[in-house]
């Protein structure tokens, strides 16, 4: 391994958080807004009412402004794995490069080919194939997501593979494993579930602007008992399914369900913090509290964890030193393990290029003895694996929190909703209008949990980020990220300017 | 079934997929082509509505084509994704960047409180169609002259000049390869706004399209002669049974030659698209699209299956010849390109749904009425 700039690596991470963070702006809205439509549309094509169609294709006309920049941040970060990630690239191409392709062939194709007919096939199609198109490409959009997550669950827990000393790459062994890997069906589901809500907070947000303000007030009212409904089930889902993700972290990923949950120091019977403020300046291996304030739940997060009250959950210093009595190794062992393995790897490549067979059979076998630990090889010393605690801890405790609350919010629409008291509920409406603003947050907090919480790993335990980049100079990384700065903000800007426009004109302006 | 197939023969399956997604890549710069003709053919806003808003209705085909395109690239050759868009860095950013403006400009141009105005959507579209096509281009004639990387044993490239694939740009043949396709897309573009657009009494404007289609073709001539003049003369890469890669003279008119189906597809591609400008510039047919569509798939075909069979290897390094890409080196394994071959099963099925969409929604022309609706793009 040759000289690694870590100028041009943080460039390329802070790349591809830009990158991914301003997708995600636009990618839940879609997801949820999406079956929004069609739930929308489906009531308009049974009782035939035109203001189901009106509203119908209000909501539709936001969506498509919404989905056009979408789909123009996607189609970099599906690239930017080649320009900035060249290393990962090759080495897990014969893996992720699958469900990309399955994701082009079905899922976007279905989204392309139908989007076309949901806007512009009001008057060259019938009812039925029309509510047809917008259910495909509701089903599309999120469909689409079910392929990169498999492909990001794989990242978070390789599975269903086999590294090649030859080619040096990982190789697909087994389909099923890596696509009904728990990690994946987990990150699939919640990731959908969650933009649901996302998509009817957005709903409900502009919704109760209009309550406020007298306008287009029966379109208001039946768009958030829809949204209502729809997003309540999906907040009972996403929090039965963050716990199932939880549990699938302690086994898979302890140092982030550690790293979130700010604990230090393993603990038999431990407690989930319900609200905390995190000490600064602690650090790995010192004596100082981990938090200036905290309340816990006691014993929570072994149930969580373990689905077990008394059981013993893995703090950061255990998974950094060690920990004997409960059999966890140290970092700096698997560290020692992973330099023999790169240099048993190097070894066996030498000894074929020379031809001579047995060596290169005999550095084969000490490579495997080892190659679990191929990426702990990379670092440079034991506090690496830890991941920024502060930015973990705070995300997840702001997506928790915010997830209670939608779910609150959800019940009291769907509530007064039935009544027929919504359009009186000034102080809901009021609480409304920020919550599309609030479950953004909540879901960005969400993949800062999952995505900078497995730092420094780029493929858990077997390749860290700083290896996984291509040989390019930071300026040139540096150079495309504030191209890529100035015109993802201008687009920004263009669409929310759009957005406000179209908003203020409701649905007679469509 | 597929499982027992000899790897060899996966490689070579799949170059071909990869190939026949390419060239409809190729067919579908149409909306690109429209694109660039935009300021030329369209006089007044009711005349660029209709382009734009017929455009509008498939402009996501050709963009999802690209990122199948690429996606196929990553799972089949992985090598090859790696090694171009980690090497040849700023045409592939450039390539991109074209794409993403063309994604908003649809849907912003024409809506309300659009702040940069609907002329800098106008432009981004010209930029897609003619820089993003021609960097397209240019990296597609790679393929023949090769590129600047070498790559170390663990296959990790480095790239010989500091232009990171620009360079690709200021060579005559891929520049003249970027320039043929750019002009091939301008004759696709018009042929498909003959057959979508009604021009009941805007005689003019239909006149004005038919004839962009000749232009467009008569100025695409001389590159097209360049690039096949080059591509007969010049000494090309050449790999043997064990891997070892070496230059050979006329060896992309030897592949012509040692593969007559392929010199066949060229041909009869070349003479399909002029046939598709023929029926579109001089009489009042407007199924010109089709031929030009079927005669530009063929066309790509055989840019595609010259490029990569016939012991070839389809992304050669200038500067380290060993480093050279092949199928047969940059493949997925034989494990993931059988699992891939099951799932391309699903191939037909897609390619059914779009062709049944497509005609449903183009059963009727585009009418004037239909792009002064408030939905119109």
């Amino acid at each position: 391994m040759g000289e690694i700039d870590l100028v041009m690596v943080n460039w390329a991470r802070a790349q591809f958080a830009l990158t991914a963070m301003y997708h995600w702006i636009f990618v839940p809205l879609t997801l949820g807004l999406s079956f929004l439509c069609a739930f929308f549309e489906t009531l308009y094509v049974r009782t035939g009412k035109e203001e189901w169609k009106s509203i119908t294709k209000f909501w539709m006309t936001l969506f498509g402004i919404n989905f056009a920049i979408g789909v123009a941040t996607g189609i970099i970060l599906e690239f930017e794995f080649g320009t900035n990630w060249s290393n990962y690239s090759w080495m897990v191409g014969d893996i992720f490069g699958a469900p990309l392709a399955i994701e082009g062939i079905f899922a976007f194709f279905l989204e392309a080919t139908f989007f076309a007919v949901m806007f512009f096939g009001w008057d060259r199609v019938s009812k039925r194939f029309h509510l047809f198109s917008t259910w495909m490409v509701a089903v599309g959009s999120n469909l689409s997501a079910l392929w990169i997550l498999v492909a990001n669950g794989w990242m978070q827990f390789p599975t269903g593979m086999a590294f090649n000393p030859d080619t040096a790459r990982f190789e697909m062994q087994n389909f099923w494993e890596v696509l009904f890997s728990p990690v994946a069906i987990s990150k699939f589901t919640h990731t959908t579930s969650s933009s649901f809500i996302v998509g009817s907070m957005f709903v409900i947000t502009i919704s109760s602007f209009y309550l406020l303000k007298k306008r287009h007030v029966e379109m208001a009212k039946k768009s958030i008992l829809v949204a209502s409904v729809f997003g309540l089930i999906s907040t009972v889902y996403v929090a039965f399914n963050g716990d199932e993700s939880a549990y699938t972290n302690a086994s898979t990923q302890p140092m982030k369900l550690a790293a979130y949950e700010g604990l230090w120091d393993g603990e038999q019977n431990a407690g989930i913090v319900a609200l905390g403020l995190l000490n600064r300046d602690k650090q790995p291996g010192d004596d100082l509290e981990a938090f200036s304030f905290e309340m816990k739940i006691p014993g929570v997060l072994s149930l969580l964890a373990n689905r077990e009250f008394d059981s013993f959950v893995p703090g950061i210093n255990d998974l950094v030193y060690g920990n004997e009595e409960h059999g966890i190794m140290s970092t700096a062992e698997k560290m020692e393990r992973g330099k023999l393995a790169i240099t048993d790897l190097k070894a066996y490549k030498d000894a074929r290029k020379a031809m001579d067979d047995v060596a290169a059979e005999a550095a084969l076998g000490k490579f495997n003895a080892n190659q679990d630990f191929l990426g702990y090889g990379y670092l440079e010393k034991p506090e690496d694996v830890v991941p920024p605690v502060p930015l973990t801890f705070y995300s997840f405790h702001t997506m928790v929190f915010l997830g209670t609350l939608f779910g609150l919010i959800f019940v009291l629409n769907l509530y007064f909703s039935m009544k027929g008291t919504l359009e009186d509920k000034r102080w809901l409406q009021l609480a409304g209008v920020p919550m599309f603003f609030l479950a953004m947050i909540a879901s960005q907090s969400g993949w800062i949990v999952a995505e900078v919480g497995r730092q420094p790993w780029a493929i858990q335990d077997l390749l860290p980020v700083h290896v996984a980049t291509t040989n390019i100079s930071a300026g040139n990384v540096q150079t495309t990220f504030f191209m890529f700065l100035t015109v993802f903000t201008a687009l920004l800007i263009a669409e929310v300017t759009i957005m406000l426009k179209q908003i203020k004109k409701g649905p007679e302006g469509i | 079934m597929i499982g027992s197939l000899d790897l060899e023969i996966l490689q070579q399956l799949w170059w071909i997929l990869v190939s026949v997604v390419g060239a409809l890549f190729l067919f579908l710069t149409f909306v690109q082509g429209g694109q660039s003709l935009l300021w030329q053919i369209a006089k007044d806003e009711t005349e660029k509505s209709l382009v734009i808003n017929s455009l509008g209705m498939k402009w996501e085909l050709t963009f999802t084509t690209l990122v199948l395109f690429g996606g196929a690239l990553f799972a089949a050759f992985p090598k090859f994704y790696a090694t171009s868009f980690g090497g040849a860095y700023w045409v592939w950013v450039l390539i991109l960047f074209t794409f993403i403006f063309q994604a908003v400009s649809y849907e912003f141009r024409k809506k309300p409180g659009n702040i940069f105005g609907a002329k800098t959507y106008e432009l981004f579209l010209f930029i897609n169609g003619s820089v993003g096509i021609l960097l397209i281009g240019a990296a597609v004639g790679t393929f023949f002259t090769g590129s600047n990387f070498y790559l170390d044993d663990f296959n990790r490239v480095s790239w010989a000049t500091p232009y990171r694939g620009l360079e690709a740009a200021f060579s005559l043949f891929n520049l003249s390869m970027g320039l043929f396709l750019v002009f091939n897309a301008r004759v696709l573009g018009s042929m498909y706004l003959v057959n979508n657009i009604d021009f009941g009494g805007m005689p003019e404007f239909e006149a004005r399209v038919r004839k962009s289609c000749l232009t467009s073709l008569l100025c695409a001539l001389p590159f097209l002669l360049y690039v096949l003049g080059g591509l007969l003369l010049m000494d090309g890469f050449q790999v043997n049974e064990i891997g070892q890669v070496s230059m050979e003279a006329n060896k992309y008119l030897g592949n012509l030659l040692a593969m007559p189906v392929v010199l066949g597809l060229l041909l009869v591609g070349l003479v399909l698209v002029v046939f598709g400008v023929y029926k579109t510039a001089f009489s009042q047919s407007t199924k010109g699209i089709w031929f030009g569509g079927l005669g530009t798939v063929l066309v790509g075909l055989a840019i595609f299956f010259t490029a990569a069979f016939n012991g070839t290897p389809f992304y050669p390094s200038k500067v380290d010849l060993q480093s050279s890409l092949s199928i047969y080196n940059a493949s997925s394994s034989h494990f993931t390109l059988t699992a891939m071959t099951y799932v391309a099963m699903g191939i037909p099925f897609v390619l059914g749904y779009i062709a049944y969409v497509w005609r449903l929604m183009n059963a009727r022309q585009l009418t004037v009425s239909d792009v002064t609706d408030k939905k119109a793009y």
